[in-house]
Order: C-alpha cells, then structure tokens, then sequence
C-alpha cells in the first residue's frame, strides 16, 4: 500500500539516494583528512596492535567508522578469543568449578 | 551591543550568495531595521549590481580602509530604503588589500550605527573567506542541493568550527520539489542529515529571481515569488522569530494530494 502511494507520488529511489551516501563516504573522508586506503591500512595496523597483546577472534571483529553530529569516530570491537584449557590453568581451575555447580543444580 | 554581523558564504561559488545577500538586506530593510551590506569580493564586485545601485559608487571598500575617505562616504543609500546602504568591493584591487582585522575595525565602527551588518564573502576558503567571517557573529552558508556545492559546504563549516565561528546555519537555495518528488534532488533533510547544521531557510528554484537580478530590485520585493518570501522568512529567523518553514510542495497533483489525505 505505500509502495503505491510512493508511486503515485513518484517516489522512487533515483539518483538522490545515491547522492547522499556517496556524499556521506567522501565528507567522512574530507572531514579526518584521511583517504579510504590509508584509513584501511590503519584499521589492519590497530589489529595488529591488539594481536601482539591478546589473542582475538577475528571473524567477529567490526572496526567500523561513525558520524555524530560533525565528529567523526572510528568504533572498534574486538573480541579477545576466549582462553582454551591447555593456555591457562586458572582458566581450567574455573571451568571446573562451574561444571561442578552445574551438576549439583541438576 | 549594537548590530549583528551576519556573513554570508558558500565555500562554491555561483550557489546564490550575493542574492541572497541582497535579499536578505532588502528584507531587513522592509522590516524596518537599518542594515549595511558590505561586499567583501574584492576584485568581483557583484553586489552593487544585483541591489541596482551600479551607478552611485563612488568610494569602496578599500577606500575606506585604506583612509582615502569617511566610512559615510563609501555607505550608498539604497533607492528605496534610506536606513538601507551599501558598502561595495573594490573592483581593481585584491584581497590582499583587505586583512581580517581591518574587516574587524570597520565592523566595530558600524555596530553602534545599525541593526544588522551583512557581509557576502566571496567564493572559496583563501583569504577573502577569512577577512569576510573574521567579524561575524553569525554566519550562513549558501549552498545548492547538489553534490559539489554540498561538499564545498562541509569543508566551509568546519573551517568556520575550527575557527571557532561555527557551525553556522544553512541556507538551501535553488531547490527543485519536483525533482525531489522523483527522487533525482537532495532533500532539505538530506542535506542537513549529511551536514548536520540547523537551516534557516530553503529557496525554491523560482523563475522570478533572474529577471528580479536583471532589473537590479531583489525578489523579495516581489509579493508573489516564492523565492522572495522564502527570503522574507529568513530574514525574520535572522531577526530571532520563529517562523514555520514554507510548505514547498502546496500545488502539487492530484494524486499526491491523494496520497496526504491517506496519511502518507
């Protein structure tokens, strides 16, 4: 139904949309001064970075860039992968106990 | 206290700035404020044109300035409004003879005098740019529902934040319903979604304007052009109202009458 209307409206998704987010990704740029292949190279060095330090999963990592008002933000998330048995005793000790609560429970 | 300096700029030029300067000075002036228009494109003089007030110069901005004559000297009255004047650009000079403390000064001695001071900056972000916002109070920005002037826009405003004069409002000129109706024009709110400032206004494309430029007497003097009172109502906002934004789209089809009845 208001598929319809828009028609009737002559609403349709013309060239406008495509000006305002080819817009959207030049003025991000513009605006940090920083041009998309550099900003990828950066992302790719942030990883690396955190790689050193902890162990990450990558498949769930989003390095993603954001506009609020006129600030621009890059948002990062990036999971650290969780610590298998054989990397920490600790880690074991704890998985342990928990198993054991979850027996007594049941 | 005394006037509010108001610059009015683009960062593109060819968008409607010395248009929409005139008007806005025009408009003030039919408001009963008393106002000076101050053309800082040096070397393109244009606003003299537009106003119909060509043929009364005799001192300019740089005359001033640079003490050839008293500021009341270079100040043309407007034919049809005596608290209207007009200071014009130098024609065959540079920007470099003008500096943004001078355009400092020079406001400062105005304030006392006027309601409002409106400076039209000249296209681009050099020097020109910087002497027509230094004494600003608050700027405006020019700019066409269309890829480049938009990003010429973005870049202007955060010049003007950077220099700490901004964000600014803006001010959507030659806007076309119908195309936006077909999906071929950057909406008001698309623009402002992009550049994220408060508009003062939007101005439909109107075939009133060039003809109203030909004869040197602003559209907005004009009753019956959309145009003109698109620039009536910013000049009213600039003036602290709170004026409803035009309804653009009033005479449209049948079928998109329609189509609001039904809510959408």
């Amino acid at each position: 139904m208001a598929g319809l209307f828009d028609r009737m409206r002559g609403r349709s998704r013309g060239s406008a949309q495509e000006a305002k987010e080819r817009l959207q990704f030049i003025l991000f740029h513009d605006r940090i001064d920083l041009p998309p292949e550099q900003l990828e190279a950066m992302k790719r060095e942030i990883l690396q970075v955190i790689s050193k330090y902890v162990s990450v999963e990558q498949e769930r990592v989003d390095i993603a860039l954001q506009q609020r008002q006129r600030d621009s933000l890059i948002v990062a998330e990036i999971p650290f992968s969780k610590a298998s048995d054989a990397e920490s005793e600790l880690d074991s000790d704890v998985d342990e106990d928990s198993d054991k609560v979850d027996e007594d429970d049941a | 206290m005394g006037a509010k300096v108001v610059t009015v700029t683009s960062g593109k030029g060819g968008v409607g700035k010395t248009t929409a300067t005139a008007n806005l000075g025009v408009a003030l002036a039919r408001m009963n404020k008393k106002v000076v228009v101050i053309d800082a494109d040096i070397g393109l003089r244009n606003l003299d044109v537009v106003m119909g007030l060509e043929n009364r110069i005799v001192y300019d901005l740089v005359d001033v300035i640079e003490g050839r004559c008293k500021l009341r000297q270079a100040m043309i009255k407007h034919k049809l409004f005596p608290d209207l004047y007009l200071i014009p650009a130098a024609q065959t000079r540079d920007k470099t003879a003008v500096s943004p403390a001078d355009m400092i000064q020079l406001a400062d001695k105005l304030r006392p005098e006027v309601d409002f001071i409106l400076i039209d900056s000249p296209a681009g972000i050099e020097r020109g740019f910087r002497n027509a916002v230094a004494p600003a109070d608050e700027v405006l920005i020019v700019t066409n529902p269309e890829v480049s002037a938009v990003r010429d826009a973005d870049r202007i405003i955060g010049l003007l934040e950077a220099a700490n004069r901004g964000p600014g409002r803006l001010i959507l000129n030659r806007v076309k319903v119908d195309m936006i109706r077909k999906g071929e024009m950057l909406s008001a709110d698309d623009v402002t979604d992009i550049l994220a400032i408060k508009l003062i206004g939007i101005v439909p494309e109107d075939e009133t304007v060039v003809p109203a430029s030909n004869s040197g007497v602003p559209v907005t003097l004009n009753e019956h052009s959309r145009a003109g009172q698109a620039f009536r109502n910013i000049a009213r906002r600039l003036n602290g109202e709170n004026v409803p934004f035009m309804q653009l789209d009033d005479n449209g089809s049948f079928f998109q009458r329609l189509a609001r009845l039904f809510g959408q």
